[in-house]
């Protein structure tokens, strides 16, 4: 049956425009969900009904095909339009970056949320990465643009962009993670899509110096620094605690993204990149790294990013972005147009490590199959997944559940709620239920 | 060294990165780009070493009394934060849920599950370090002109927010000489914990889940979903999805189809491309100052609806040129005791461009 099936469904079979009648298309169409009538169902076609006119089809085959388009017959467009800057196809407008209605009230203060519900491999285009600002964003000039480096040092420094580019550089791919990514769906469901639940993480490549390069030119004090602040040269000049041993070990002042320069929008012209690390501490325009032996308790390590426990006590400095994974299509608010064959994708992504395995069950967690993981499998960088599924018709319920390198095992929403209570914002990696109904539409749902 | 010098250059790269991996600063003075950059000036430290530690290192010496606080808070934070910084309207309240035991305590009791009396979190009752209030209004407030409060009027509006709060008296004047005291007055002090496991790389998770493959102990109710009614309370699905490929966006403008919708779905909906916000138009000036916090199109939001402001000035001759006065200078009284404040960072032009557009109907 289901071999059948996949043979069958999600095929469109064109037919001559008007070669059948409402009724008869309504017959064939029943025949056809009924899956006895394939015959009736090849040998007379259904036509698309909204799509009929564009389809419309000859008896000898396909007018896409037959009737050559404009674009076979026509002179297409010159190089370098765009004022030489490429843009996606105008078809593709639909994926963008998106607001969730009523999450804030002040759009310099606010999220937009990665489209991932339309997006392959592991690369998030950068500009479908996922903005948070805390105080607007800017276009700074780079040429005036200056990163300073004082407290415990022997020699406070000051670097120009032309003095850090000069540097040694990395280039790495690390996924970014927003401390409130899922935030909504702590207590219950509460967004329709998984650009809404998941959008506020990305993945790039990052190029720039490693701050432990700059630590060392520096001479910082190695028995004294325990910690260094991280300071945006925006208006909010973002502030966050770094410890010692993260940042000599894989931090970059990193001025490129995806083989550009950073977009102003995610810090141009200087950014702190923290793998693993939530995507606050992430420092946008960076201006300064003051090393410390405190922690330094500023606003968003003091107010905000502080997870509430149920015991009224809030955890603070929790950084690390747990291992986690979520299904990106079939997900919630897309329909599968059938029956059949589905490649059922994801993203999975763990601020520890790497990841070691993904599972996905299509029974709302009673039985698992492991995924097949696309490479490069890259520590503290999304991995992309994928596996075979078809789909019968009825209700269904898809999971995603990653394993990183450490052996942590993602958990299940109930059980991260049975430690950490309803209370927090932060810091959400449970496992993420789309329910499949009978009518193909996907839905966000929770079960334990 | 001499025989150093006998080596080739790249020997004498390769011997020093090997002997920093030993002797600690070694790489720095020996590798070819450690002189770049330059030693910053003192004055330079001075001007960006802003941040204030919880051991109130960094802290400037200082003064501000709650009422000189209070008469910065009303024309500069208050348009935002309400007058007694309880405003949920643009940002989190700061204020409430806080009561004179929890300062006894150090324990915001209100934090407990089922215990709250305040409808939201508020900043007060998390907050455990009064170093961070201090810090947090020194860089980043009044949001629209970060870091032009002078050091005593932050002194002086932290000491206003305290005294809200009941950490501090009416009186009261907080300097540098007494907030290690008023530290201990902090509700919250106590309410913080450092978990370690998820603050280290190499930590180990709070939470734990088995990787059970088959017949795994499951509840199959489904405890949560969204309402029906709530189907398009993110737009048109179907126009935030690919027009190709397996799937399409769900139609949410219409009620849940009843049976599979088939290629039917296939039609290509692809949403022209969304306006830039901002730009030089007045709306995109409304926006990209944060006009549209305060200020609905058609409804009071703190302040009055553009809409509003149209109707009240129709027909007056000078109302552009008064409306722009307006924009520029702020002022409070005319629709409510909350001030406006200034709106400095606009140019004359914009202002009027605004003005022109309000005075033309606000459309």
């Amino acid at each position: 049956m289901s071999k059948d099936l996949s043979e069958v469904i999600g095929r469109v079979i064109p037919a001559p425009e008007n070669f059948l009648s409402p009724e008869k298309l309504e017959q064939a169409r029943k025949a056809r969900r009924s899956f006895m009538g394939k015959a009736l169902a090849m040998g007379a076609g259904v036509a698309a009904s909204a799509g009929a006119a564009t389809r419309a089809m000859a008896a000898d085959g396909e007018e896409a095909i037959l009737k050559l388009p404009e674009h076979s017959t026509g002179l297409g467009q010159a190089v370098a339009m765009e004022d030489g800057y490429g843009k996606p196809s105008k078809w593709e407008t639909n994926l963008r970056r998106r607001q969730s209605p009523g999450l804030t009230r002040v759009d310099q203060a606010s999220v937009s949320f990665t489209p991932l519900q339309g997006l392959f491999g592991i690369i998030t285009p950068s500009g479908l990465h996922f903005e948070r600002h805390h105080q607007g964003w800017w276009d700074i000039d780079p040429s005036k643009h200056r990163l300073m480096i004082n407290g415990l040092v022997k020699r406070q420094r000051v670097f120009t962009m032309d003095d850090l580019m000069r540097l040694p550089s990395v280039s790495r791919i690390h996924f970014i993670e927003c401390g409130a990514n899922s935030a909504t769906e702590w207590g219950n469901v509460a967004v329709p899509t998984v650009q809404y639940t998941h959008g506020m993480v990305s993945c790039s490549e990052f190029t720039g110096v490693l701050l432990s390069t700059l630590l060392e030119m520096c001479g910082y004090d190695k028995k004294a620094a325990k910690y260094v602040l991280a300071e945006g040269a925006d208006g909010s000049s973002m502030t966050r605690t770094i410890d010692i041993e993260r940042a000599m070990d894989d931090c970059i002042v990193a001025w490129a993204m995806n083989g550009e320069m950073l977009r102003p929008e995610n810090g141009y012209p200087l950014r702190l990149v923290v793998p693993g690390i939530q995507g606050v501490s992430w420092v946008k325009y960076l201006r300064r790294i003051e090393v410390g032996d405190q922690k330094y308790a500023t606003k968003d390590e003091a107010v905000h990013y502080i997870d509430h426990m149920p015991d009224g006590t809030h955890r603070q400095y929790t950084g690390i972005q747990e291992c986690k994974s979520v299904i990106t299509t079939p997900s919630a608010g897309q329909t599968l147009l059938d029956k059949g064959y589905y490649n059922v994708t994801g993203l999975a992504w763990s601020g520890r490590g790497s990841i070691k395995r993904v599972d996905v069950s299509v029974d709302g967690g009673r039985n698992w199959r492991t995924a097949r993981l696309e490479g490069p499998i890259v520590p503290k960088a999304m991995t992309r997944f994928n596996i075979d599924w078809v789909w019968d018709g009825k209700p269904a319920i898809l999971q995603a559940r990653a394993v990183d390198s450490t052996g942590y095992v993602q958990p299940k929403i109930n059980q991260l709620r049975a430690v950490r209570g309803t209370k927090s914002v932060y810091h959400q990696n449970a496992i993420q239920s789309w329910l499949v109904s009978e009518n193909g539409e996907v839905s966000n749902v929770q079960v334990y | 060294m001499k025989s150093i010098f006998k080596l080739s250059t790249k020997a004498v790269v390769v011997s020093a990165a090997l002997s920093a991996l030993t002797i600690g600063s070694a790489l720095a003075q020996s590798a070819p780009w450690h002189n770049m950059g330059r030693d910053a000036t003192p004055a330079e430290v001075k001007a960006w070493d802003i941040d204030v530690r919880p051991d109130f290192k960094g802290l400037p010496a200082g003064a501000g009394s709650v009422s000189q606080g209070e008469a910065v808070w009303e024309v500069k934070c208050a348009s935002c934060h309400g007058s007694f910084g309880e405003s949920n309207e643009v940002f989190t309240p700061i204020i409430g849920g806080t009561t004179k035991d929890d300062i006894k305590n150090g324990r915001v009791k209100g934090l407990e599950e089922g215990k709250s009396i305040s409808p939201q979190k508020t900043t007060i009752m998390k907050v455990a370090t009064v170093s961070t209030i201090w810090d947090y209004i020194n860089r980043a407030m009044p949001w629209n002109a970060p870091k032009t409060l002078t050091t005593n009027e932050v002194y002086g509006v932290t000491a206003y927010l305290l005294s809200l709060a009941e950490v501090v008296p009416a009186d009261f004047t907080l300097t540098d000489k007494n907030i290690a005291e008023v530290q201990k007055r902090m509700p919250n002090r106590n309410g913080m914990v450092f978990y370690e496991p998820l603050w280290k790389a190499n930590g180990k998770g709070d939470v734990k889940n088995v990787a059970c493959m088959k017949d795994c102990s499951v509840d199959p109710k489904v405890h949560s979903f969204l309402p029906d009614f709530a189907r398009d309370a993110h737009g048109n699905i179907q126009e935030q999805n690919r027009v190709i490929g397996p799937v399409r966006g769900a139609d949410t403008t219409k009620p849940a189809p009843k049976g599979l919708v088939g290629s039917s779905a296939a039609a290509p909906v692809v949403v022209a491309a969304r306006t830039a916000s901002g730009g030089a138009d007045a709306k995109g000036m409304l926006n990209t100052n944060a006009c549209t916090a305060c200020h609905g199109l058609k409804s009071k939001i703190v302040g009055p609806g553009f809409n509003e402001i149209s109707a009240k000035y129709k027909g007056r001759a000078d109302a552009e040129t008064y409306l722009e006065g307006k924009i520029k200078s702020g002022g409070s009284g005319v629709w409510g005791a909350v001030p406006m404040p200034a709106q400095d960072q606009l140019s004359a032009a914009d202002a009027k461009t605004i003005a022109k557009w309000i005075v033309e109907g606000a459309k």
